[in-house]
């Protein structure tokens, strides 16, 4: 690891003095999520959901395999095989809303992860390359939900695959047969339920490997902070156990409250009803709607409604639902400030906020019926989701006068504490690598 | 390099959309069924107590609901997904869930010959459903085709006050102007407002057991009931682990968060 007080890893007891001497696992944990990784001491509230995310990850392999013990990837039994889990297994109810609401609150904390990385300018240099595997997460779940999506064979399965699939038809000359190959064959069928069960199984740890690449990534330069000044010595950082062990654990009890409340009182509240029944090849649902955490995405798909340019309205919306989050991938070079934390940057943190607004109204009108007044709200919401991104932000940086910022981290906890009239003696002395640290009883 | 491609492919989106946003749009015709259509009545059910989340079903109404449904309801609609057996939950002796085993046929092989025959149905065996496939459920129905009610209730939008709304919504007035189409009855809670389905629940149409009034309301609340038992037959168990799963995580949350203060106690942050 990079900072040089951080504490180093001595076993005590000659079991793991013998292991660490041979296999050093034990150092690696401590390095990576014990008192070997230093953390900026003032990091708030909104820095636990990354651990969240790896928690949810976790609840939902747990889940998945379990319940593909019973599952039957089979379009004629698929939709029994579901019910089968929710009647006859042992605890299979239990499993399944887990795994199906899991997907929803997975996504719920990776939109506040990303949202935070926004605020606090996680990708600004030299956190690319964690911003960036960030992304490749990000895609990554969102293929893996849609296909689990259309496993239990229900309605808005097999015509969320239809219709999801039918958007690499609009790539000119090549689309119809890509979407072809893709569903393996003209429609979605048992060739398309297949694939995306053996796909959907193996993802999730494509998704693990990434994210252990994400985290070794971040322990180069460790996390940002609220100030957005970056650690300069010791009284700047704590160890990450037991401080932020303790907190992340609190947050997590927290989590996982939320989580058995719905779980348990409101299982079906996040899904569609028209899923419980079985998929029907000859009959369309009314309204064709995706999870809901695909409504901004979906939104933006739908927004185009003219030709454009000599290209279609339809290739239009596919280009611009990939264009939304690949440009996520040059968001470090599209903002150019130098000043990380949206604190100190009076502009942007309007326009920060008119994003979240403009996010929140995207996926109410995804959600919402293809008519006016929905329509035109998601034109006028998407194209302010491409301005921000990629005309004001850039342009921001251009203008913008960054308010001034503490000199350290030290000093603007000082500050803070000072204000409140606290105990400042962890910080004014000299303090010796992680001695920071006061025992925990 | 960035920047500069980034606010070019951002005008191009920003005009495509704008463009399309002051297009005129096409004058909307009223759909007339819209105007009829309407939202399943709240009711409240005796096993929805405080909030709607918490309660339990109670017995002798889930066993009035199955009396509905099998000598109502099943004459078109099948319940494929339970399980004679199941009704032990809704509290049936086993003895009673074998007689009421034995009195249905299932297909079966003849033991002697190999040729299809039946047998009186056990307790394992599903609920026979009233056809024996698609066909011949839409031949006896005028082409419609009566769902299966298994899972009835979670597969509607607000589906148990859909259920009951649409068993209670048939003597509603025609309003002026709507058409009903032959062989189809006017009710409003259907999403077409036009249902195959004949109104299936008179007063004193059926006599319960245990003595309570067969009003149209009451069937319809108790097979209501029992549908929702189909649906989600492990509502109660669901329920019992979510508060001691809610009492657990709030007492653990409130220690979790006693130790991270004792953790953090005088560490400036």
């Amino acid at each position: 690891m990079s900072f040089s007080w951080a504490n180093q890893y001595q076993p005590q007891n000659p079991f793991m003095q013998w292991v660490d001497s041979r296999l050093p696992l034990p150092r690696l944990v401590y390095n990576a999520v014990g008192a070997g990784y230093p953390v900026p001491r003032n990091i708030n509230y909104m820095y636990n959901f990354g651990v969240l995310a790896g928690v949810a990850l976790m609840v939902q392999i747990i889940t998945g395999i379990v319940l593909a013990m019973h599952f039957s990837a089979h379009i004629d039994t698929a939709f029994d095989s579901v019910e089968h889990i929710m009647r006859d297994v042992n605890s299979g109810w239990m499993l399944r809303y887990m795994h199906m609401n899991g997907a929803s609150f997975f996504f719920i904390v990776v939109y506040f992860h990303i949202f935070r990385g926004l605020y606090y300018g996680s990708y600004k240099a030299p956190r690319e390359v964690v911003w960036m595997l960030g992304v490749v997460i990000f895609l990554l779940m969102m293929a893996t939900a849609f296909m689990g999506y259309v496993l239990p064979w229900g309605q808005m399965s097999f015509w969320g695959a239809q219709v999801i699939t039918s958007l690499f038809s609009a790539i000119p000359l090549v689309g119809e047969a890509i979407r072809t190959w893709l569903v393996g064959g003209f429609a979605p069928d048992n060739a398309t339920l297949t694939r995306f069960f053996s796909l959907h199984y193996v993802l999730p740890f494509v998704i693990l490997g990434v994210v252990i690449l994400k985290i070794w990534a971040l322990h180069i330069p460790g996390s940002t902070n609220p100030t957005g000044v970056d650690v300069q010595g010791p009284q700047d950082t704590l160890p990450f156990h037991p401080y932020f062990t303790a907190k992340d654990f609190f947050t997590l009890c927290l989590y996982l409250l939320i989580f058995a409340a719905i779980v348990f009182f409101a299982p079906n509240f996040l899904g569609h009803p028209d899923n419980y029944i079985p998929a029907n090849n000859l009959s369309t649902p009314a309204l064709i709607v995706p999870e809901w955490y695909f409504w901004p995405f979906y939104a933006i798909l739908r927004a185009f409604t003219v030709d454009f340019l000599f290209v279609p309205a339809k290739l239009w919306g596919v280009i611009a639902m990939f264009a939304s989050i690949l440009l996520l991938f040059f968001l470090p070079w599209l903002d150019s400030s130098r000043v990380k934390s949206t604190a100190y940057r009076p502009m942007y943190r309007i326009w920060f906020w008119v994003l979240v607004v403009d996010v929140i109204i995207l996926a109410w009108v995804g959600g919402a019926p293809a008519a006016e007044p929905y329509v035109r709200i998601s034109q006028l919401a998407s194209a302010y989701y491409f301005a921000h991104f990629l005309i004001l932000l850039p342009l921001l940086s251009m203008i913008e006068k960054p308010l001034p910022m503490p000199n350290s981290i030290a000093e603007s906890v000082l500050a803070k504490v000072q204000k409140k009239g606290g105990n400042t003696a962890g910080l004014t002395a000299p303090v010796a690598p992680g001695a920071v640290a006061a025992p925990a009883e | 390099m960035v920047r500069l491609f980034g606010l070019g492919a951002g005008l191009v989106f920003v005009i495509a959309l704008l463009w399309g946003a002051v297009q005129p749009r096409e004058a909307v015709v009223p759909d007339p069924v819209k105007a009829i259509h309407l939202h399943p009545e709240q009711v409240k059910f005796s096993h929805d107590g405080a909030m709607g989340v918490f309660g339990t079903f109670d017995r002798a109404q889930l066993q009035r609901g199955y009396q509905v449904y099998k000598e109502v309801c099943s004459a078109c609609h099948g319940l494929e997904r339970v399980a004679f057996r199941n009704l032990q939950d809704i509290g049936f002796s086993a003895e009673e869930v074998r007689a009421l085993a034995r009195a249905k046929e299932v297909p079966s092989i003849d033991p002697r010959t190999g040729e299809p025959s039946t047998r009186p149905a056990l307790p394992a065996d599903r609920i026979p459903g009233p056809f024996i496939n698609e066909v011949q459920a839409r031949a006896a129905n005028n082409n419609a085709l009566p769902p299966d009610l298994s899972l009835i209730v979670k597969a509607r939008h607000d589906g148990q006050n859909y259920v009951y709304s649409l068993l209670t919504g048939y003597d509603r007035p025609v309003p002026a102007g709507h058409d009903v189409p032959p062989g189809l009855n006017f009710n409003p809670y259907f999403h077409s407002v036009n249902i195959a389905m004949a109104r299936p629940l008179q007063d004193d149409q059926i006599t319960y057991a245990d003595g309570t009034k067969a009003t149209t309301d009451q069937m319809a609340r108790d097979v209501t009931t029992f549908l929702r038992w189909a649906a989600e037959p492990e509502l109660e168990k669901r329920r019992q682990i979510g508060v001691a799963s809610v009492i657990f995580l709030t007492i653990l949350s409130f220690l979790a968060f006693l130790t991270y203060r004792k953790v953090w106690a005088n560490i400036p942050h």
